[in-house]
């Protein structure tokens, strides 16, 4: 099948007064159709970052996009003059914020904003807005009646629920869904999660899902990717990730999981932080985290190796890793 | 599907919707605070009374009468008689007219052109807002009533040049008063929601921008309308504004200044009316404020 999104070698540097921050180095990934890929990895990154690349939002200044292509539906969105961009923007890619509380504008009523993301893009009445807002509503499970109600009238689960809608308003080809369950507490982000599941396949949308949490990635995505120092380290199908992951730090990932059938008396964190983006480590920006670095992870970006599809971006596969074994 | 079984919490669907207008709410709640609904009623009044002034006055307010010069309140005279004999009564009723008239569009063109600088500068930030704030800087560095006397100097006297003159002297109270809090709401998420929902420029401003910053705005503008009857007041006083025989609450304080000791009546009952209005306004303004505001909404 043909892609819908293809990045190739994106790179967004963020130029602050205290010095540079390479957030996304260059990273590359696909999508096709009405799949769902998430986007993991820690704070910092580089996952937001990567999405707002993609709807042409990485706030300018301090960011610049320093090189790589975003190709959307056989376009390069990094070409794209604003005003076709403002076209695709909540018509043809749409994205889900991570805090329902604040990603809706207090003094509007909901469904007026639901009917301006329409409105926006669609050439309808005002009526026939408002009847897909409503309409869109009630596919949010949330009765249309509640049309003329304002954001904080509204429960946490049920603002992301309109969001989620606002999203979908327009049909687009692509959800961008930057960590849409954080601010939500555990049993009103299964039935998010569920939902944008379902909605997903009814609308046949495709879906990048931002996440710092393997759980929601085993739940609604097709594919995974483990974003490292603005890196993709590791990527492949989901059952490949989850049932063999190669690179070190994914590894570290799942090891922090406890897992419900074994008796475990502490869960292993991965040792140290995140690296300071302003100075990322030369080489591998893991090495310095990594239990099995070598001599050449201090000094070598790591190639990336594939094994069917899954790509690991470490020595330990490369030919660095041969005489290890 | 799965999505039919799925069960949400949620009002019963039967619930009658609510089919009130954000101001049908607004006025709800206003209705609530006592003190906002007396100040409005104030108001009313004024207004009704500036309207019908024709009817209410009992005299005519520029109608000398030199045998009763200066007579203090009396049941011919409710309030008295200035120098020349006229009926202050008359004249407070007549004076109403301008005095809210100049107070309200001077307010008019100051927040309206003040707060269109100021979320523009807000909003889009750099170089753009540097200019435009530099701009109402330059402004708030004159003395407002010295800015005021200026323009009308370089407009010529007239009720519209003195409603402009007194605008654009509070024009920069409006623009930073909106800047600053456009600064706020720019980094809200949400402004960053419709952006990634493909909204132009222009509609985030109106639709985002100005109905977060409307709160500050209400509040600048009540205190902004005693502030111009009071700007106005003392350009006519210059001879820079309402020309004298016309009755205006300002030139007959300031008139009525030199009788202080005679007839304190001449400012105390023009002043007592500036006061009035001035009270109202800000006390109506303050439960709008509250009202406007649907994170108090109950």
């Amino acid at each position: 099948m043909k892609n819908l999104l293809e990045v190739s070698d994106l790179s967004v540097e963020y130029r602050t007064y205290e010095g540079t921050v390479a957030a996304v180095n260059g990273l590359g990934f696909s999508l096709a159709p009405g799949r769902t890929l998430g986007l993991v990895g820690e704070s910092g990154a580089g996952k937001t970052t990567t999405a707002l690349a993609v709807m042409g939002l990485v706030p300018s200044p301090p960011g610049v996009i320093t090189s790589g292509e975003i190709n959307f539906a056989g376009r390069n969105l990094l070409s794209l003059p604003e005003r076709e961009m403002k076209k695709i923007r909540g018509n043809r890619i749409s994205m889900i914020f991570q805090d329902p509380m604040t990603s809706l504008n207090p003094v509007v009523t909901v469904g007026l904003q639901i009917s301006e993301a329409i409105a926006a893009h669609q050439n309808l009445s005002d009526k026939e807005a408002e009847d897909k807002a409503r309409e869109m509503l009630e596919k949010v499970q949330i009765p249309g009646q509640r049309y003329r109600e304002y954001p904080h009238e509204f429960s946490g689960g049920m603002r992301q629920r309109v969001v989620i809608a606002m999203a979908l308003a327009c049909n687009p080809a692509l959800i961008i869904a930057d960590e849409p369950t954080t601010a939500l507490d555990v049993t009103i982000q299964a039935q998010v999660l569920e939902l944008m599941r379902s909605l997903k396949e009814e609308f046949s949308t495709a879906m990048i899902m931002i996440t710092h949490d393997l759980g929601v990635v085993g739940e609604v995505c097709d594919h995974v990717a483990v974003m490292y120092g603005g890196r993709i380290e590791e990527t492949g199908s989901l059952e490949r990730i989850f049932d063999g992951p190669r690179h070190p730090y994914t590894r570290g990932l799942f090891r922090c999981i406890p897992d419900i059938e074994e008796k475990t008396s502490e869960i292993r964190p991965i040792e140290g932080l995140m690296p300071d983006p302003l100075d990322l480590p030369k080489g591998c920006p893991f090495h310095p985290r990594c239990p099995e670095a070598m001599e050449i992870c201090r000094t070598v970006i790591p190639p990336v190796s594939d094994d069917g599809g899954h790509r690991v971006m470490c020595h330990l596969y490369g030919k660095g890793g041969e005489d290890r074994g | 599907m799965k999505t039919e079984n799925m069960t949400l919490p949620g009002p019963k669907t039967g619930e009658r919707e609510k089919r009130r207008s954000p101001w049908w709410e607004v006025w709800r709640r206003l209705r609530l605070n006592k003190a906002a609904m007396a100040g409005m009623a104030v108001i009313i009044v004024l207004v009704v009374v500036a309207i019908f002034a024709p009817v209410l006055a009992p005299k005519d307010p520029n109608q000398t009468n030199m045998k009763a010069r200066l007579q203090p309140p009396s049941a011919e005279f409710p309030l008295g008689t200035d120098n020349f004999g006229r009926d202050m009564l008359s004249r407070i009723i007549y004076g109403s007219r301008i005095s809210l008239y100049v107070g309200f569009v001077a307010v008019g063109i100051g927040a309206v052109f003040g707060g269109i600088v100021g979320a523009i500068g807000g909003y889009y930030g750099g170089r753009l807002d540097n200019f435009l704030m530099r701009c109402m800087d330059v402004l708030l560095a004159i003395p407002q009533i010295i800015l005021a006397i200026a323009i009308v100097g370089a407009l010529g006297t007239s009720l519209l040049n003195l409603m402009i003159a007194v605008g654009i002297s509070q024009l920069p109270r409006y623009a930073r008063v909106v800047r600053a809090s456009a600064l706020t709401v720019r980094g809200q998420e949400f402004v960053e929601a419709a952006r990634a929902v493909g909204a132009s420029d222009a509609r985030i401003i109106i639709e985002n921008i100005l109905p977060n910053c409307m709160a500050p705005i209400i509040v600048q503008s009540t205190l902004g309308v005693a502030q111009a009857i009071l700007s106005a007041a003392a350009l006519s006083f210059l001879g820079l504004g309402i020309q004298p025989p016309t009755a205006e609450w300002g030139s007959m304080l300031s008139s009525g200044r030199q009788f202080l000791r005679n007839a304190p009546y001449l400012t105390f009952f023009p002043g007592l009316a500036i006061s009035v209005v001035v009270l109202a306004l800000n006390i109506f303004g303050d439960g709008l404020r509250d009202s406007l505001d649907p994170k108090l909404r109950q």
